[in-house]
C-alpha cells in the first residue's frame, strides 16, 4: 500500500493551505463536528439563500485528512443547491465506506478515495460532511445549534 | 575451608540482558506489517503475549477446564487449583499478606469502579476524594460518578510543564476532610514515575485512604504492597503481558473486609434464601460469577515468565532504552517531547511539527511502526499541554534498539511525505 494513495498532493496542498477557512457571522445555520477519537474539531457556518450554500466557512484543529477533506467540501458545496449538495454527500459517503469508486462528477473530492484502505481514518475525512449534514438538518428543524459526533 | 569473601564483580543488569533472546519468546513479534518488520511500540496500550502465556492458557483449555469452586469432580478441582493457584501467584508477586486481599476483576478499570462503588458507599457530603491532573480516564470517571451519588467533592493535584506532579500542591489539597487519595504509579501519556511513597505518606498522615494505579507499574518495575504500605492497588493482566479482560484488586484487608459487596450473584454468596442471603468470605465476597479462569492462568503464566527474565533486569533495560530513544528523538528537527520528568517509565509522547498525530500514526504504520496516536484516554493531560493528540511510544521487555531506529526513519518518512 502506497502512503501517496492516502496522500496525494491534493491533500497535502489542502492541509498545507485550507481555503474557506473562517467563522460567519452572521450566519444562517451552523454546527460543531467532533472526533473524539483524536481528538479533531471542526466547526462550519453557512450562508443560504434560495435553497443554495451562497458561503460557507470551518474553523479546526485536526489531523491533514480531516483538515483537508472540510477545506475540499467547503469548495465543491459553495454555490451548490442543496438538492445538489445532498447527492454530493451521498456519493462521497459511498466514496469513504469502499461501496464504490469514485462516482463520476465529484471531481477534486475524488482525492480522499485512499482512505478507505485506512478504516481507522474514514471518521477523520467524513467529519466535515456529517457536520454539514448536522448543519443543514438544524436549518430544516430551526432549533438549537446541532451538535455531531463521529462516535 | 576458605572463609574470604569473593568479591562480586559490579554487573550492569542491562548488559547481560538478551533482548534478541527475548524476542524470540513473543511468535507476534515475526510477523510482518504491510510488508515491514513489525516495530511494536504500543506496550502501554496492551503488552503482547510471550509462548509461555499462550501455551498455559492452551494446556488449561485443554486439559482443566470446568467451573471453579463448585464441581466435586476433579476436573472442577483441576480447574478450581489452577485458579486459586494463579491468586496465590499474584500474592507473591504483590507480596500481599494474604490471598484474602486478592480480587480478581475484568480489569484495571473494573477495579477502580469496584473501590469506587463499593468502599464509596459510606462517603458523606462535603468528603474529598484527591487525584492527580496526569491520571487516566478510568481513575477519574468512577470517582466522579462517586461524587454525584454522594456530594463527595472531586480535587485534583496540579503538574507543571515538565509533567511532574506538584508535591506540594497534592500535600496542600490534603485535608481532614480527604478520605482517599487515587493516584496513578506511572503516567501513562507522559511516563512520568509519581513520587508515590511520599503520596502514600502525605495521605495516611491526614487518615485518607490510597489507591495507585498500577496498570503502566505492574509490569516495569518490582512492586510491594506492603512496603508501599496502600490500601488499594490496582492492574490489568494484558499490560503485565498476560491475556485480556482480567485484572486485579488488591486492597488492605482490614479494609476489604469492611467493605460491602458490589455485585451479587452466584460464588459471591455462602447461603441464599428469599427472605436473607449471606455473604462468602474474602476475596470470594468480590467475584460474583463465573471469573475469567483461563486469563488467570495466563497471568499466573506471565508473572513466571516476567521473574524468569528479572524485573530488575527488564527495568534497567527499559530505562536504558529510554534514556537512547529520548536523545535520538530530542535530535530529530521539529520534534517536542511531551512530558520530560526527572523520573520516567518507558513511555515517550511526542509531537512532530506540521504533522497530525494521526497522520504521524498512519505514516509510521506504513513502515511497519506501531504507535499510539491520540489522547491516551487521558484528554486533562492533553488540555493541560493544549495539544489535541499526542503520538506515543511505549516499551516492554522484547523492544530493542532496532525498534528505535525503525522509529527515527519513519519519521524521516512522514518528514518527507509532509514536505
Amino acid at each position: 500500500m502506497d502512503l501517496k494513495d492516502l496522500y496525494r498532493d491534493v491533500i497535502l496542498d489542502h492541509n498545507k493551505h485550507p481555503r474557506n477557512v473562517g467563522k460567519l457571522c452572521p450566519c444562517d445555520t451552523s454546527a460543531e463536528g467532533h472526533n473524539p477519537l483524536c481528538g479533531d474539531r471542526l466547526s462550519l457556518t453557512l450562508r443560504i439563500e434560495a435553497e443554495r450554500i451562497a458561503d460557507i466557512r470551518f474553523e479546526g484543529k485536526g489531523c491533514a485528512i480531516s483538515t483537508a477533506s472540510a477545506s475540499l467540501m467547503c469548495e465543491a458545496v459553495k454555490g451548490q443547491s442543496l438538492e445538489h449538495v445532498e447527492a454530493l454527500r451521498a456519493n462521497v459517503h459511498r466514496m469513504l465506506t469502499g461501496v464504490e469508486d469514485p462516482p463520476a462528477g465529484i471531481g477534486k473530492l475524488a482525492a480522499l478515495a485512499g482512505v478507505r484502505d485506512y478504516p481507522a481514518r474514514v471518521k477523520c475525512a467524513s467529519l466535515a460532511w456529517h457536520t454539514l449534514q448536522a448543519a443543514l438538518q438544524h436549518r430544516a428543524a430551526e432549533t438549537g445549534t446541532a451538535t455531531v459526533s463521529t462516535e | 575451608m576458605n572463609a574470604q569473601p569473593i568479591a562480586q564483580p559490579a554487573v550492569d543488569p542491562a548488559a547481560t540482558y538478551d533482548v534478541a533472546s527475548v524476542r524470540r519468546d513473543f511468535p507476534i513479534l515475526s510477523t510482518t506489517v504491510r510488508g515491514k518488520r513489525l516495530a511494536f511500540l504500543d506496550t502501554a496500550a496492551s503488552s503482547q503475549r510471550p509462548l509461555a502465556v499462550i501455551e498455559a492458557v492452551d494446556y488449561y483449555e485443554r486439559h482443566s477446564h470446568a467451573n471453579v469452586h463448585r464441581g466435586v469432580y476433579q476436573l472442577s478441582q483441576r480447574a478450581t487449583d489452577a485458579f486459586e493457584g494463579a491468586r496465590e501467584r499474584v500474592r507473591r508477586f504483590l507480596n500481599a499478606a494474604s490471598i484474602k486481599e486478592v480480587v480478581f476483576t475484568r480489569g484495571t478499570t473494573e477495579s477502580i469502579n469496584l473501590v469506587a462503588q463499593s468502599w464509596g458507599r459510606r462517603l458523606q457530603p462535603g468528603d474529598e476524594i484527591l487525584i492527580t491532573w496526569m491520571e487516566h480516564h478510568a481513575n477519574i470517571v468512577p470517582w466522579q460518578m462517586l461524587c454525584e451519588r454522594t456530594g463527595a467533592v472531586l480535587k485534583v493535584a496540579p503538574i507543571d510543564q515538565r509533567g511532574e506532579l506538584d508535591l506540594d500542591g497534592f500535600k496542600q489539597l490534603l485535608s481532614p476532610r480527604t478520605r482517599i487519595a487515587a493516584f496513578t504509579q506511572i503516567s501513562n501519556s507522559l511516563g512520568t514515575m509519581l513520587p508515590i511513597e511520599a503520596m502514600v505518606r502525605a495521605a495516611r498522615a491526614v487518615g485518607a485512604l490510597t489507591l495507585i494505579d498500577g496498570a503502566q507499574a505492574v509490569a516495569h518495575q518490582r512492586v510491594d504492597v506492603q512496603a508501599l504500605d496502600c490500601d488499594f492497588y490496582v492492574f490489568s493482566s494484558h499490560k503485565l503481558y498476560g491475556p485480556t479482560g482480567l485484572g486485579v484488586l488488591w486492597a488492605r484487608e482490614a479494609v476489604l473486609r469492611e467493605m460491602p459487596p458490589w455485585q451479587g450473584g452466584g460464588d459471591m454468596i455462602r447461603t441464599v434464601s428469599f427472605t436473607q442471603t449471606t455473604y462468602n468470605d474474602l476475596p470470594y465476597r468480590f467475584e460474583a460469577g463465573t471469573p475469567h479462569i483461563s486469563g488467570a492462568v495466563g497471568l499466573a503464566a506471565a508473572i513466571d515468565y516476567l521473574e524468569g527474565l528479572g524485573i530488575e533486569r527488564v527495568h534497567a533495560h527499559e530505562q536504558h532504552l529510554l534514556q537512547h530513544a529520548t536523545a535520538a528523538l530530542r535530535n530529530v528537527p521539529g520534534l517536542r517531547i511531551i512530558g520530560e520528568a526527572a523520573r520516567k517509565g518507558g513511555v515517550i509522547s511526542f509531537l512532530l511539527e506540521g504533522v497530525h498525530p494521526h497522520d504521524l500514526g498512519t505514516i509510521l504504520d506504513a513502515e511497519g511502526v506501531a504507535i499510539r496516536a491520540g489522547h491516551h484516554c487521558a484528554m486533562p493531560v492533553m488540555e493541560f499541554f493544549d495539544v489535541p493528540a499526542t503520538a506515543r511510544a511505549s516499551f516492554g521487555c522484547y523492544t530493542d534498539e532496532t525498534d528505535i531506529e525503525q522509529l527515527l526513519g519513519a519519521l524521516a518518512t512522514a518528514r518527507e511525505v509532509f514536505g
